[in-house]
């Protein structure tokens, strides 16, 4: 195990440790997955394992939680997520195009994840954001207002600051070598 | 701005110098002095108010505090409460001054606001969340205080049943008789727990709710305590909302910090904790016994109702939940007094109620007004109505469990008996404006399609039946309606609502029918003529060059299965076997050549 893997251990350790002190444990049980996709973006097995030996609770019970949430990534997603609201006041203001565009620019389906593995498409119930409608959340960032070509322009924001970080971060190895 | 904190209005008028107003004024500058506080404070002299039998008068902001009968040796209580300890002396205060009367004085001016009237909503916009004295400044926590000092738990609970306070959810139970039922369980151990899980789309009054004024949720939630007798709360909000879960973490550990949270409150020997559990995506998490099971950590399936929450609610015990804004109407009935609050309304709804506007109205946003304010008023008053010069065809309410009326129902005085009687729901307020431009057909798809998705699979007719709607409407939708669609639909539909166990399914079906029973038309041109008016459905629509073409090529260009032939500078034509209704030469077109018919 790598180092970076036992840190994001111990901090989900220490976050079940607060729960094991509660009088009912498995009241936490939700916040613990939050927790353990906010460490490792998804809902790894192992994990789950984890959760459900410390916590003892059966494995089965956790999948079926982790399954009857739509917040539960139990894939690997891409390091930007693209979440096109689906309420009301986005489906009434055309959020159906932006979907289509996204899919059409990222070349994938919903619930899908870029080859380069940088955007996750997904569907949003409401984000609450129906004043500035039809909207889409990356990351916790929302954008409102959307037509096709600001959506794509938005897109290729991402994609421009990922470039230039692998670029500088490139530079740096090279600088780093003798 | 000014770097003084406080800034201090005395009436000057003639009726005030009457009674004493510039011998309270010499009196309260020397109690300044005293206090040396002369460098915080900025101080004004007025013409007369005209509220002059309540002379002499002082008007204290931030916050519009009006004190009024003032007495010399009142000077120093405000001085030391009020500007040194951030505790407006409620005693002093004038009455008429009720708590949503600061909201208007501020942003009355826009004819947005100033057709509203905010109680719940009272300090959103007007005080920083972030910052408990702002809040305190609004005399929060005062009813906290008010209660525990002053009113035993019955007190309480007869205020909140007098005040006609109904469940702001959706399903309207009377607030005061929840808060009984809970009461009168003689079990030590007893939850309350606030219900922010905002799952309707296309609503987000809890959202802005909370994030603008969280306090006064948590301040409805310990009287509820309080009356109630128990000691621990819990709020259930939705993941998809970082930055309200953000505020209510921040405004939690203020409070307990202040003493209105954790052991032994403002000193009294009531103590209750709140804490806060995070929803996963689940709408059907909303109804009262899914989100119990929820913070159970455990998948949110509603369970058969006896026995209600009250009885046995979160780990069997008895609990009290209530949506957001039931929470923050609280306090201004405490303070502002039950009689009060039920003037405003109608006969069997009383106060105001926050509606999401939103889609195709000119003002977005959130709205609240006394109960019996009519749609028009709502969409063409404060919406100021629809934009681009297009015309109604109606309004949504209660999301997927609501419905759509149309023009007739327009002046319908909007409280939860005559909604239901017009064919839709209060729900939680959500209100969406329709234009020509949508489809009925795929409005009802569209909700249907969402509880289809969010139902929890447990009961076989929400389970199974959503789904046989949902198949039925996209064939219709996709120009593969057969005749007998709409009866089954509606036997479905009724089937549906009477058979599910909770609220979801019960309601799931009132999408379609109620546009069945509004827009029955469109249904049928879908059906057999295989038309949609709005030509939203792109099944049933073919794009035609009109003549005014004029040849530039620019359709051609675009359409990306060359379905467009001419020569340049001729009018252009579009195959219709070829053509796969993608709408590119549609927006392509610069002199609206192309028609959709």
């Amino acid at each position: 195990m790598t180092q970076v893997q036992t840190e994001k251990l111990q901090t989900l350790r220490e976050a079940m440790q607060a729960a094991r002190n509660d009088a009912h444990p498995e009241s936490y049980l939700i916040g613990i997955l939050h927790k353990v996709q906010e460490i490792f973006g998804y809902l790894p097995r192992e994990m789950m394992d984890e959760v459900a030996q410390t916590l003892e609770i059966p494995t089965a019970h956790i999948w079926g939680v982790a399954t009857f949430y739509h917040y539960f990534n139990l894939e690997p997603i891409g390091r930007y997520v693209v979440s096109v609201c689906m309420g009301t006041a986005c489906y009434v203001k055309g959020a159906a195009g932006v979907l289509e565009t996204l899919k059409k620019e990222l070349g994938v389906e919903v619930g899908k994840t870029t080859s380069d593995g940088l955007f996750t498409l997904q569907e949003a119930r409401c984000l609450g954001a129906c004043g500035i409608a039809p909207v889409m959340m990356i990351g916790e960032k929302i954008y409102g207002q959307l037509d096709s070509k600001k959506t794509i322009d938005i897109i290729n924001q991402y994609r421009k600051a990922a470039a230039e970080e692998k670029s500088a971060v490139g530079a740096e190895a090279r600088r780093g070598k003798p | 701005m000014s770097d003084k904190q406080y800034k201090l209005t005395f009436c000057d008028g003639s009726g005030c110098l009457k009674n004493q107003a510039r011998e309270f004024r010499r009196v309260f500058e020397e109690e300044l002095q005293r206090q040396q506080l002369q460098q915080n404070v900025q101080m004004h002299l007025s013409g007369c108010l005209g509220m002059c039998g309540k002379g002499p008068i002082l008007i204290v902001n931030p916050g519009y505090i009006m004190y009024g009968h003032l007495r010399l040796e009142d000077a120093s209580e405000i001085v030391r409460e009020h500007l040194v300890n951030g505790r407006p002396v409620s005693r002093l205060i004038i009455q008429e001054d009720h708590l949503y009367n600061r909201f208007f004085r501020i942003f009355g001016d826009s004819e947005f606001f100033g057709r509203q009237m905010r109680i719940a909503l009272r300090n959103c916009g007007v005080i920083d969340p972030e910052k408990i004295d702002d809040y305190l400044a609004m005399r929060g926590y005062e009813a906290l205080a008010k209660v525990l000092t002053e009113m035993t738990p019955q007190q309480v609970i007869e205020e909140v049943k007098k005040s006609g306070l109904r469940g702001r959810g959706g399903a309207g139970f009377p607030t005061g008789l929840k808060w009984e039922y809970t009461a009168k369980q003689s079990d030590p151990e007893k939850y309350v727990i606030c219900n922010a899980d905002e799952g309707d789309p296309g609503a987000f009054m809890d959202r802005s709710a909370i994030e603008g004024d969280p306090h006064t949720v948590l301040e409805g939630m310990i009287i509820g305590g309080y009356a109630i007798g128990s000691r621990q709360g819990i709020i259930y909000i939705r993941a998809e909302y970082p930055l309200a879960v953000q505020r209510l973490k921040k405004a939690i550990e203020d409070a307990r910090r202040e003493g209105f949270l954790g052991e032994r409150i403002l000193g009294t020997d009531f103590s209750f904790d709140i804490r806060i559990c995070l929803g996963a995506g689940a709408f059907v998490c909303g109804e009262e016994t899914a989100l119990i099971y929820s913070i159970e950590g455990a998948r949110g399936m509603p369970r058969p109702r006896p026995p209600y929450p009250s009885v046995s609610g979160l780990f069997g015990k008895p609990t009290l939940i209530n949506n957001v804004e039931t929470w923050a109407n609280i306090p201004v009935i405490i303070i502002d007094g039950a009689d009060w609050f039920s003037r405003i309304g109608t006969a069997t709804s009383k106060g105001t109620k926050v509606f999401a506007l939103a889609g195709k109205v000119r003002n977005t946003g959130l709205v609240e007004t006394p109960m019996g304010t009519t749609l028009r008023d709502i969409v063409f008053g404060i919406g100021g109505g629809i934009p681009n010069g297009k015309k109604f065809k109606a309004v949504q309410t209660g999301g997927p469990s609501g419905g759509c009326l149309p023009e007739q129902y327009l002046d319908t005085q909007i409280d939860y008996e005559s909604l239901a009687k017009a064919g839709s729901i209060m729900g939680s307020g959500g209100m969406i404006v329709i234009d020509e431009d949508s489809c009925m057909v795929r409005m009802a798809r569209f909700f249907v399609e969402f509880t289809q998705d969010e139902s929890c699979g447990k009961c076989t007719p929400c389970r199974e039946g959503t789904k046989r709607m949902l198949e039925i409407l996209t064939r219709i939708t996709r120009g593969q309606g057969r005749p007998g669609d709409i009866e089954k639909l509606e036997r479905l539909g009724t089937m549906i609502q009477k058979a599910s166990l909770c609220g979801l399914g019960q309601s799931a079906p009132n999408p379609v029918l109620s546009t069945l029973r509004n827009f029955r038309e469109e249904y049928e041109e879908h059906i057999h003529q295989k038309k949609c008016r709005s030509h939203e459905c792109t099944a049933l629509l073919t794009y035609v060059v009109q003549d005014n073409c004029v040849g530039c090529g620019a359709c051609k260009r675009v359409c990306p299965v060359n379905a467009v032939s001419g020569n340049r500078k001729e009018k252009h034509t579009i195959d219709p076997k070829l053509c796969i209704k993608c709408g590119q030469c549609y927006d392509a077109c610069k002199f609206n050549a192309i028609a959709k018919v």
